[in-house]
């Protein structure tokens, strides 16, 4: 625990837990020696809600809706994560159309939540024009979900064995549109900030994460991949229809804040080229697996897990003891291992720059406190 | 120093490249809406509170107070009673009342319904002043809006006459009590004598 260390001439600076920055409610105790930070501790859970706790006294389908809300901006992943996990454990066979429509929107939602990263980041640094620009790009991807799941943030929109609704032509034709606006929009984004030279000034070289940091710390996502490692759920344990589909994993080289930027600008690409793939090839069928029971009763049994959301690898544990409701479920969130490593790197750097590291790695404070 | 020229130089080309990308979409019509004078019509798959489908058939709700929903409901917030009336064959629902303040909107309860009585509304503004404003009496929201359409009311049984339904439903069982024991018994001195 930090203490203010009147003989060491340092004081302690409070980040949080209400700030503008910080996306939630995260409080961080800075010890300063004047401008430079020489140790950093996170207070978490002031947002806790006992999601694990809630699942042993629900059944199955009614703690669907708690996986939107652990993590609020990529909820189908979460979503997936689940469903996934309890399908395995009933042995329930997934058509493939419904895996189709589950990469589409999941792919969807990945944009949107680099997207809001994107608009949120850059007024943390400062910057308030690229939010309106992606806020507009995001709107159309919100629109095109609301007409498929019904809601607008927290999705709860897979089931047990499939997906509840069908896509319609509407919805692919509206998806290869905003697939085209969002190409012809990377020029707008890399002249408005990637090339500016402020941006360059705050970003390159500083919260610099090792590899060998990053493998001690376990911390996953663009954050990762951002320090060259090319760890991606998708491409190493491929799950639902990812293994047919071509794209790259993008990586970075130094593992500053830069590099993390490009790799969430490049990921979106490949998302759209993911979205691309699978609008072509989308196979005709059943969207809901045959013999899916009412009454979800898997056997005894545990299983793990794990997909790529937009901050790293959430994996989901699933104790059940053949019951109607589960045992124990553990949630395995990407944010937490990388608050971890984050804090660590906040050391001898200025204060100024906190808030630049804080928002390059994308937390999501209910998905740390959950 | 012809890099710190050239730096300088790069930079400020920089500045005016992000100028230029804003410059441009200046001149593009605004797409703001200005929510409170104007309204987006909301996507027909819109999630609002689930409420009861008025049936085209018979001009009413198709609730038969099986209480799917009410036990689905992972927050436990819906709350149906129903009776089965004299004269007719299925039980229907007396009371349907949806403590919204919870709601996930998770849609668990219309998925669930077995006769498909429920449906997503499309109502967004759901502020009220009081937690009271949030506890939604379904089957008078079912009148308002049949009122709305011009069809007939479908009235809410008073307490008089669910209890008055409820005696004869008792009344029901005990003489089909009554009879089987009556056929039951001719059959057991049979097997005796045997």
């Amino acid at each position: 625990m930090i203490t203010s260390g009147i003989e060491e001439k340092t004081f302690v600076l409070n980040l949080g837990p209400q700030h503008p920055s910080t996306h939630g409610v995260l409080r961080v105790l800075l010890e300063m020696d004047g401008e430079y930070i020489t140790a950093a501790e996170p207070v978490i859970g002031y947002g806790h809600r006992a999601h694990e706790h809630m699942a042993e006294n629900r059944n199955y389908q009614q703690f669907l809706p708690n996986m939107g809300r652990v993590d609020y901006l990529h909820a189908l992943a979460f979503n997936q994560g689940y469903c996934m996990a309890v399908e395995k454990l009933l042995g329930l066979e997934v058509p493939e159309r419904a895996e189709y429509i589950r990469v589409i929107t999941n792919e969807l939602n990945r944009l949107t939540s680099h997207l809001l990263w994107f608009g949120a980041y850059l007024m943390d640094l400062g910057a308030f024009t690229p939010f309106l620009y992606c806020f507009d790009d995001r709107e159309h991807i919100l629109d095109l979900l609301d007409s498929l799941t019904g809601s607008r943030l927290t999705y709860c929109f897979y089931r047990f064995g499939g997906v509840p609704k069908d896509i319609d032509d509407d919805f692919i034709s509206g998806t290869r549109a905003f697939i085209h606006r969002l190409r012809s929009r990377w020029a707008d984004y890399d002249n408005l900030v990637t090339k500016n030279v402020i941006f360059i000034h705050r970003t390159k070289g500083v919260g610099l994460f090792t590899k060998e940091q990053c493998q001690l710390y376990g911390i996953t996502g663009p954050s990762l991949r951002g320090s060259g490692i090319p760890y991606d759920i998708r491409k190493s344990e491929p799950y639902s229809a990812y293994p047919q589909f071509h794209f790259e994993i993008p990586i970075g080289e130094n593992g500053d804040i830069y590099d993390r930027y490009i790799v969430r600008l490049r990921e979106m690409e490949q998302s759209c080229r993911i979205i691309e793939q699978a609008l072509n090839k989308l196979p005709k069928g059943p969207i809901m697996a045959e013999k899916v029971p009412k009454r979800i009763k898997p056997p005894e049994g545990e299983v793990y897990t794990a997909v790529e959301t937009a901050r790293g690898e959430f994996g989901i544990y699933i104790v059940s003891q053949g019951d109607v409701k589960p045992y124990r479920i553990k949630l395995r969130v990407p944010s937490f291992a990388n608050l971890s490593l984050m804090v660590e790197s906040f050391k001898d750097n200025l204060v100024a720059d906190v808030v630049a590291i804080l928002g390059s790695i994308d937390v999501v404070i209910p998905e740390i406190d959950r | 120093m012809i890099n710190y020229f050239k730096e300088i130089l790069v930079g400020f080309w920089s500045l005016l490249a992000g100028m230029a990308v804003t410059i441009r979409y200046f001149t593009k019509p605004i797409v703001t809406v200005q929510y409170p004078r104007e309204k987006i019509k909301m996507s027909p798959a819109y999630r609002g509170y689930p409420r009861l489908i008025i049936d085209p058939e018979t001009q009413t709700h198709r609730c038969i107070a099986c209480e799917m929903c009410a036990r689905i409901c992972p927050s436990q917030l819906i709350t149906v009673e129903g009776i089965k009336f004299p004269g007719e064959k299925q039980k229907r629902a007396t009371k349907y009342v949806h403590e919204h303040y919870y709601c996930s909107l998770c849609g668990l309860c219309t998925e669930v319904c077995p006769t498909s009585a429920l449906e997503y509304s499309d109502e967004y503004r759901l502020a009220g002043y009081h937690r009271e404003d949030a506890v939604l009496d379904h089957l008078v929201i079912l009148q308002l809006r049949q009122t709305a359409a011009g069809l007939p009311v479908t009235a809410i049984p008073s307490a008089e006459e669910i209890a008055a339904a409820a005696a004869a439903e008792a009344a029901a069982k005990e003489a089909k009590a009554k009879a089987a024991a009556a056929a039951k018994k001719p059959q057991a001195g049979e097997e005796v004598k045997e």
